[in-house]
Parts: C-alpha cells; sequence; structure tokens
C-alpha cells in the first residue's frame, strides 16, 4: 500500500520541509532521527519569521497596541495546546522551555511541598532520563522512595508488574507513552486508571507519543501530561505542561521573578493566578506561536492518517531489516511506534551511524538517555532508526542499502 | 564530501585492521596500574592495565572492554605506541594525540615507524569532532591508570 492508498500525498508533504531539499555529502537526505528532533515545515518557520516581522513585543507589559497583538498571540497559542490536548480550561496549560523543565517542575514543586519523606514515586524501566533524574533528586532532598516497573524481555511494561508496585504510599507514578529508545506503546489509560485506585497522581511523559498519538487529556484523565514543541514539528525551546487545576492551584510557583505575581513587596510577594504562577519571566513568546503553526500543521494533515502513514514504514522497515543476518532488532512490543532500536553482530552502534552517514542516511547511536533501558537488555548502546511523517519507503530502502555498505566496510 | 571519501577518511585499512584484530587486548596478569572508565556519549566501557618496571618504563600494557572501531583502533595503537616508554614519555604522546586529535597538530612522534604511521592514520578524527570522545578513551584511561597504582 503506497502513501496515496492511504489518502496522504508524500510528496506534497515533504515539499512543506525545506530541510528534507538540502544534500548531505552528495546525497539526498535521509533523516531517520524524528525521535530526536522532528524536522520544521514551512509553516513553522515562517510563523516564526512573521511573528517577529509583525506583531513581536513583549507580553502582559504593554498598553500599546503592539503588546497587545503580542499577548494575544501568545495567549492563542495557549488555546490551541488546550484544544490538541482536549483539556478544559487554558489555564491548565503552562509553557515551559521543554517536557525535561516541565518534569522538572512537577518534581520541584508538586514533589517538594506535596510529598513527605517515605512516599513513592513509580516509573517503569523505559523512562527517559529527564524523567528518572528529577524523581532522585527529589528522592535525595525528601526521603521519598522511587520505585521502577521493570520490562520484560520484549520491552514492555506488563501491567501486573507496574500494579502490583503501587501501594498505600504510592503518590505519583510517572512514566512515558511510548518508549524513545524502543518505541513501546504503554497501556497509559490502564495503568491510570490502576494508579487512580491506589490513590496515587499520575504524570504522562508525551515527549514520545504526542507526535504519533495525540492525547485527550479528559479521556486520559492524568493528573499531569508533559511534551516538547520541537518534536511536534514546531521549534526548540518550548514545552508543555498540562495539569488539573485543582493539583496546579495546590501546587507552589517554581521560579520567582517577573510575570509571576500578583504583588511584590520586601516583605512579602503574592502569587498570579494559573497559569502565569508558572511561567516567571519572559517566556519563549515567538517558539509558543510556532507551536500553533506546528499543531495546525499535524491536525490539517491528520493524526489518524499520520498514524497509518508511520504504520506502514514501521511494517515495511521492520520486514526489511529483519532480512539482514547480522542485525538483531532490540524490543519486540506488541504494539510500536515508528521507533527501531537494533544492533550488529561485531559492528558498534556508533560506526553503523558512521558509514550511514556517508550516505546521507541520519540515525542515533547511544544510550538514547535510556541507560537502564540499554542495561535491561545487556547493551551499551544500539542502533536507532525513528520514521516521522515525511519519510518514504524509498528512504527504508536507502537505509538497508547503506547496512549493506555498513557489512562491506566494517565486518571482514 | 562524496561517501567514499567520507569514509576512506575515517576508517582506512590500517584503522579497520587494528578494530578487526586489536593489540593487547587481553588480560594482563600481574599489572601495577589500572584504570577503568565510559565514554559518556555511547557508554562504551574501557579498562587499561600496566605493567611499569623498576626503571619507571611500561613494560607490559592490555585493554578490554567491546568499542567501536575507533575507540577499539586507538587503544590497539596506543598499546604499541607506549609499550617500552617512560610515564613522562607516555604522558607527553597523550598530549601530543589529542592536540592531534582536537587542535590537527601534527602527529606525535613514537620512535617507531610502525607506531608513527599508526597514530597519523588516526588523524583524520579531527573532520569528525563527534567521534573525537571514542579516539581518546583509551588515552584518558591510560593516563587515569598512570596515576592509579594498584593496592
Amino acid at each position: 500500500m503506497q502513501a496515496a492508498a492511504l489518502g496522504y500525498d508524500i510528496d506534497d508533504v515533504r515539499a512543506d520541509f525545506p530541510i528534507l531539499h538540502r544534500p548531505v555529502h552528495g546525497r539526498p537526505l535521509v533523516y531517520l532521527d524524528t525521535a530526536a528532533s522532528a524536522q520544521k515545515p514551512a509553516a513553522v518557520i515562517e510563523a516564526e519569521r512573521a511573528f517577529y516581522s509583525e506583531d513581536y513585543a513583549n507580553i502582559h507589559r504593554g498598553l500599546y497596541s503592539l503588546s497587545q497583538r503580542a499577548t494575544a498571540c501568545y495567549d492563542a497559542a495557549r488555546a490551541e495546546v488546550r484544544a490538541f490536548l482536549s483539556a478544559r480550561h487554558d489555564r491548565e496549560i503552562i509553557f515551559t522551555r521543554s517536557a525535561t523543565e516541565a518534569i522538572n517542575l512537577v518534581a520541584s514543586t508538586f514533589g517538594e511541598a506535596l510529598l513527605k519523606p517515605g512516599d513513592e514515586v513509580l516509573i517503569t524501566g523505559l523512562e527517559h532520563h529527564s524523567n528518572i533524574v528529577p524523581w532522585q533528586f527529589l528522592r535525595d532532598k525528601k526521603g521519598i522512595v522511587l520505585k521502577v516497573a521493570p520490562l520484560n524481555d520484549r520491552g514492555e511494561v506488563p501491567l501486573d508488574a507496574f500494579t502490583a508496585l503501587l501501594g498505600p504510599r504510592t503518590r505519583l507514578a510517572a512514566f512515558t507513552q511510548v518508549s524513545n529508545a524502543l518505541g513501546t506503546v504503554l497501556p497509559v489509560a490502564a495503568m491510570t486508571h490502576a494508579a487512580h485506585a491506589a490513590g496515587a497522581r499520575v504524570l504522562i511523559d508525551g515527549s514520545q507519543s504526542i507526535v504519533h498519538l495525540g492525547a485527550d487529556v479528559q479521556a486520559l484523565d492524568c493528573d499531569f501530561f508533559v511534551f516538547s514543541g520541537h518534536k511536534l514539528y514546531g521549534p526548540t525551546g518550548i514545552g508543555v505542561l498540562y495539569g488539573k487545576e485543582a493539583l496546579l492551584d495546590a501546587m507552589p510557583p517554581y521560579q520567582g521573578g517577573g510575570d509571576m505575581i500578583a504583588n511584590v513587596t520586601f516583605e512579602r510577594s503574592t502569587f498570579a493566578p494559573l497559569p502565569s504562577k508558572f511561567e516567571a519571566g519572559t517566556p519563549a513568546i515567538a517558539q509558543a506561536v510556532a507551536l500553533g503553526a506546528a499543531i495546525d500543521y499535524v491536525t490539517q494533515l491528520g493524526l489518524d492518517r499520520i498514524r497509518a502513514w508511520e504504520s506502514r514504514l514501521l511494517a515495511y522497515a521492520t520486514s526489511r531489516l529483519s532480512t539482514i543476518q547480522s542485525l538483531s532488532i532490540v524490543g519486540a512490543a506488541a504494539e510500536k511506534a515508528s521507533v527501531i532500536s537494533f544492533v550488529m553482530d561485531g559492528v558498534h552502534p556508533h560506526d553503523i551511524a558512521h558509514v550511514l552517514d556517508s550516505r546521507g542516511v541520519c540515525i542515533r547511536a547511544g544510550h538514547h538517555c535510556a541507560q537502564p533501558v540499554m542495561a535491561r537488555f545487556g547493551l551499551p548502546a544500539t542502533a536507532r532508526v525513528s520514521f516521522g511523517l515525511y519519510n518514504t519507503l524509498a528512504e527504508v530502502d536507502a537505509l538497508i542499502e547503506a547496512l549493506q555498505l555498513v557489512e562491506e566496510t566494517l565486518l571482514q | 564530501m562524496t561517501a567514499q571519501s567520507a569514509l576512506a577518511g575515517l576508517y582506512p585499512a590500517a584503522i579497520l585492521e587494528h578494530s578487526r584484530r586489536p593489540r593487547n587486548r587481553r588480560v594482563l596478569p600481574g599489572w601495577t596500574h589500572s584504570a577503568h572508565s565510559e565514554n559518556p556519549a555511547c557508554g562504551d566501557e574501557i579498562a587499561v592495565f600496566l605493567s611499569i618496571d623498576a626503571r619507571g618504563a611500561i613494560a607490559d600494557i592490555a585493554f578490554t572492554g567491546q568499542c567501536c572501531a575507533i575507540a577499539t583502533a586507538s587503544a590497539s595503537v596506543m598499546t604499541e605506541a607506549v609499550l617500552g616508554k617512560t610515564l613522562d614519555q607516555s604522558k607527553t604522546l597523550a598530549a601530543q594525540f589529542q592536540a592531534m586529535v582536537t587542535d590537527a597538530a601534527p602527529p606525535p612522534h613514537t620512535g617507531s615507524e610502525s607506531g608513527l604511521d599508526s597514530l597519523s592514520t588516526l588523524s583524520a578524527i579531527r573532520d569528525y569532532p563527534a567521534r573525537e570522545t571514542c579516539a581518546l578513551l583509551a588515552w584518558n584511561t591510560l593516563l587515569l591508570a598512570l596515576a592509579n597504582p594498584r593496592g
């Protein structure tokens, strides 16, 4: 089945991404590292340029019309994110620098103010370092207990293994929806239900899932949901924290500074209502506006159609990679997003990535900021390909050809 | 840069030969100095073992660890280059090697023709900054080992 059969004009889609037409080492760019960061459509690049060219001033400050326009653009971006996540209120959407900052915000505010020594935070063996280290900081500061739901050999987190670790002291379950290292899709709705039944709050790391699956935070009923703009075809420097209003209200501010206060004297300060309470300092205004453009872009293409195309790419790449004798795919979850980790006998992932680069094929090699996942499989590193909405079946073929060059160059 | 030249620079035959059949990748019984370190970029681990004699020279050297082709080849040529050298000579070689990789300095003179050839083959790394940590992993571990006697 080609793209057209899925109602998806891949040539039109590729025309939207200027960088895809840039050659690498004299060859067409084959960008297979979208899980690290997605390339940007012209609409996103243009939104940022147009905002700086026509509407830019600081927000929430000026009485002049330009500042009011900039404020309106920033607020409109927040409303777009709210609609995209199906959240109840715009004030439940906090702009951060990244998903990493969003998790650190929750650990520093919810964690420090509302958790007590001996309280438990449950994560899974698939987490990115950004959903491990903030909880370790909290453990060392507050004496909480960090528990980890184990993986099975397919790279899944079995629901019963997760549920078995929920207990009367579990205050928060924080887990990714899609593994960045293996592509595993976690049963987050069932996990959220189980955590709530145990009286715990839930944080979902949607950094990888948002781009493949979207999110409906009310249907998921999660308490927090985080993602980064740059993985959703948007700009760097902007991330999102969704939190249920009552929880965000109960949490103390994160950073102190401008925009997050109601009134300041040298004796005391009072804080602004949501969402400003958590947005100290001048935020990434243009990046928020361009994130809105990215959401428009994927919404217009249609998340269902994007997912159908990426599933096609995943199936084709999995079957073609399986024909290479020296290659083993790491992670065989029943449900995967378009991410494939692999190793080759006798060739280190760094060398694989390097030889592939000589053919214009960009992949990630390393531990993917998920060293515990690597340790679970007894590997220091893997090579990883990840597909975005702009990849083609011909690019999978280019990958396979380049992997043959890896064998010729390094396996003798 | 074409695909072939992009590859030939980093993986010349001499490097590939060292990575496929690394010299002195073995256990060293009776070692006097050792160190272990990890490449933060990829989690690769290497251990370097030295046997330093009464004159303060490296009488024997070995390494263990499964690394990428560049790190393995670099470790292999390093063991050949510093064998028989004093501590000071070894530190100087390490500094010269680092300068060659990071600052495009000329390759260090090892005093042995084969060693010189091997080290200069790795000079192409300077065109691939992402692989610098791979090339330097063994040498940095050597420096740690020189300062870390057994016991």
